[in-house]
């Protein structure tokens, strides 16, 4: 485990290294913005990691809530299976075929990830059990929010040289990445100050919460105007080949970079339980299970 | 493993870095009155809040008449320290409100349980002008509003003068006789010393004792023989 | 004894009751919440002394920041009178339902609140010389709608706070993020009834959708919630 973790950390490090170099010399220089583009190797891939993240922070929420309950569990569970499917069936429909063409989307890209859905939701299900679903919950909270704020840190760093503002406040996508933004940080708030033994289930509902007001956020804002270029991912936004080999490349290194941190950050979370526990079981003085008829240490003043 | 009507399995609730309940495991029979005794932070109220469903245990398993205590709940009483009534409304009115919440209709019963426990339905006197032992009497009278099989009761009578406590004491009794469960959460042992079939010590979460009577234990320093 | 099982509306109806007749014995909440309002006004009335056109485009965002803010007020108060003499706890080991407190508390709030903005509409009508351009009974909709969406999230954010450490601080915290899109969704429709210039519809089908989807969840969650110890 450590060894491994040793190795996959240099690993990310020369990708992150490489995919560095590649942004920021090998790749050729936009015609009208100029190098200022080049922050767009950064800005793109923080968005697309936070917002995994968040949604890994949406599965595992779902998973920590249901838990105890089999029969919520099985509604939950179909529900992601019906939405992926459903969800893949309808996008090759003519009729949202042609709205996804005229917003510059291809219907495989979206029917692949609607399809992941309810895989991802399986999988992390399986491979976290019980408390270490909440533990996977806090550490991409953490992490996501940490991607999330490069997201909004570098955007007005792009869009005062290019768009001639620092912030576009009916922008779409601006708008509800903060507005995700802020919620996570509630999120983050909630564990904190939250003094019930339960945090957990508190956090877990909020996360829920907060991601069905995301879809609401997007088209409240939707009505008005986006500034924002177009996507660039299964769309027909145009983009130089060179330029997206070096933005997927540096999706990859960020993917990784911030999938090592989630790591340590995870372990990090376990350690700090168990020796909460630990002290917890401890603290006053004596060992739990204390040999019969002994004074108990703790009782004299 | 312990057995009984009621049933407390390696019972651990934890906040953050410390332990109210460090691994409880007890049985007991159905018809008795246990008085549950300790120092303070010892773990007493904790265990009856997890009795009456109101704190999950962290760990481990409550069976409450082979129920969890959520699903036993119209069978538990619970009388915590706070008055878990409103100041502002008088004692038939907090009675009819919570009666309502068990699904019972009728005054009848309302005015029952207030004489029960010796006082005046007819008050009209808003409950946060009661004196504590006032208050402490239509408590008790709340808890057993929807006629439970187990009370769980808080220091009942903390701040309550010795004559009404001893009307408590003969109230618990007769209940008791009638077949009830009773668990007491209480600093005055002296008060159950008669009543009481069974005396439990708590100390750092844990339950270190057992006794038939309250004395000998009282008496020695350290009342801390692990059973 | 004739033990009907409790149902969650007689329930609700309970604690409604006896919710409005507490709060009719004190009147704190209604008070500090008219007061505070009331300040608001007078505060904004001082800060902006816009003409009758700008006043149209800025009203929309003061109303309803105010009414937030009052709203935060009264639903910190619901849930202080339960924790008094933790009479929360009397309900939690009942086995009355956990939804029927949600709705009774969600039912309360929204009645004072629009009793507030009844209130405080005239106010703001008279300190800002507005005239309505647009369609003016779609602000109706707009107003209970909005109003509903506030509440239904800060009861339970209110009631997710109870578990916290300076819980009435951490009420907005909670509040603020979620409510974004029907805060918008509220100063966007009413802004666009006042002015006229593009279509109200559209905000009123977002408040509903909001509305639907979050008193759905929150039925889903409440439970949980209560009983988060």
């Amino acid at each position: 485990m450590k060894r491994g973790f040793l190795i996959f950390s240099v690993l990310t490090g020369i990708l992150l290294a490489y995919a560095s170099y590649q942004a920021l010399v090998a790749a050729p220089t936009e015609r009208t913005m100029g190098d200022v583009q080049r922050i767009f190797y950064y800005h793109v891939p923080s968005a697309w990691t936070a917002f995994l993240l968040f949604f890994i922070n949406f599965v595992a929420s779902i998973q920590y809530l249901v838990r105890t309950k089999p029969s919520a569990q099985t509604a939950a569970k179909w529900t992601f299976i019906a939405i992926g499917v459903t969800g893949a069936g309808m996008s090759f429909l003519p009729a949202v075929e042609q709205q996804l063409n005229a917003i510059g989307m291809r219907p495989s890209a979206l029917a692949t990830t609607v399809l992941l859905l309810p895989v991802f939701y399986l999988l992390l299900g399986k491979w976290f059990p019980g408390e270490r679903l909440d533990v996977l919950a806090v550490t991409s909270a953490e992490v996501g929010v940490v991607f999330c704020t490069v997201v909004l840190v570098t955007g007005p760093l792009w869009a005062r040289p290019v768009w001639g503002i620092w912030w576009a406040p009916g922008d779409i996508r601006l708008t509800s990445t903060l507005v995700l933004w802020l919620i996570y940080v509630s999120y983050l708030l909630l564990r904190r100050f939250s003094n019930s033994a339960q945090t957990q289930m508190l956090a877990a509902a909020l996360a829920v919460s907060g991601a069905l007001d995301v879809p609401l956020v997007y088209f409240s804002i939707w009505f008005f105007r986006t500034q924002h270029p177009q996507p660039v991912i299964g769309g027909n936004g145009s983009i130089d080949p060179r330029m997206m080999q070096v933005l997927l490349l540096n999706w990859l290194a960020f993917l990784c970079f911030g999938f090592l941190v989630c790591w340590s950050r995870f372990r990090l979370e376990l350690l700090k339980r168990e020796v909460e526990e630990a002290y917890a079981m401890e603290s006053l003085g004596e060992p739990v299970h204390a040999a019969p008829s002994m004074p108990l240490k703790g009782s004299t003043p | 493993m312990p057995q009984g009507d009621i049933v407390v399995r390696n019972l651990i609730k934890r906040f953050g870095r410390f332990a109210a309940l460090r691994g409880v495991s007890a049985g007991f029979e159905a018809g008795r009155l246990h008085a549950i005794l300790g120092d303070n932070g010892a773990g007493k109220t904790t265990l009856l809040r997890t009795m009456a469903g109101l704190a999950h245990p962290t760990r481990g398993e409550i069976l409450i008449l082979g129920q969890s205590p959520r699903s036993a709940c119209r069978d538990i009483g619970y009388m915590a320290h706070p008055s878990l009534l409103y100041d502002e409304m008088s004692g038939m009115e907090n009675l009819r409100y919570f009666a309502g919440l068990y699904g019972i209709r009728d005054d009848a019963r309302c005015k029952e349980v207030i004489r029960a426990v010796g006082l005046d339905p007819e008050l009209t006197r808003p409950v946060g002008q009661y004196s504590q032992g006032m208050r402490q009497r239509m408590s008790l009278a709340r808890a057993i509003l929807h006629d439970p099989k187990v009370l769980l009761l808080d220091e009942p009578f903390s701040n309550v003068d010795v004559h009404s406590a001893r009307e408590m004491v003969a109230l618990l009794k007769s209940t008791r006789d009638a077949g009830k469960t009773i668990f007491v959460v209480t600093h005055q042992a002296a008060l159950l010393e008669d009543v009481a079939d069974e005396f439990l010590w708590m100390h750092a979460g844990q339950i270190v004792d057992r006794t038939r009577t309250a004395k000998i234990a009282e008496t020695s320093e350290q009342p801390l023989r692990v059973s | 004894m004739n033990e009907a099982p409790a149902s969650l509306w007689s329930v609700a109806a309970a604690t409604l009751k006896k919710d409005i007749r507490l709060e009719w014995r004190s009147k704190d909440a209604l008070n500090s919440m008219l007061f505070f309002s009331l300040l608001v006004v007078v505060i904004f009335s001082f800060s902006f002394d816009p003409l009758a056109e700008e006043s149209r485009l800025i009203v929309g965002g003061l109303v309803w920041v105010a009414f937030l803010f009052a709203a935060v007020v009264a639903l910190n108060q619901t849930w202080a009178r339960e924790l008094r003499n933790q009479v929360l706890d009397a309900y939690r080991v009942s086995p009355a339902p956990a939804n029927a407190l949600f709705v009774a508390k969600v039912l309360g709030n929204f009645i004072f609140v629009i009793v507030l903005e009844a209130l405080m509409t005239p106010l703001f009508v008279i300190f800002y010389n507005l005239r309505v351009l647009g369609s003016a009974w779609q602000l109706i909709p707009i107003a209970l709608l909005g109003t509903w969406a506030l509440v239904v999230n800060g009861t339970f954010f209110a009631a997710m706070s109870l578990r916290t450490r300076n819980r009435e601080l951490m009420l907005p915290l909670l509040l603020f993020p979620i409510s974004i899109p029907a805060v918008l969704g509220m100063v966007a429709g009413t802004t666009a009834v006042l002015t006229a210039d593009n279509p109200a519809h559209f905000y009123i089908v977002l408040l509903l959708t909001y509305d639907l989807v979050f008193t759905t969840a929150y039925l889903g969650l409440f439970e949980t919630i209560l009983h988060a110890e």
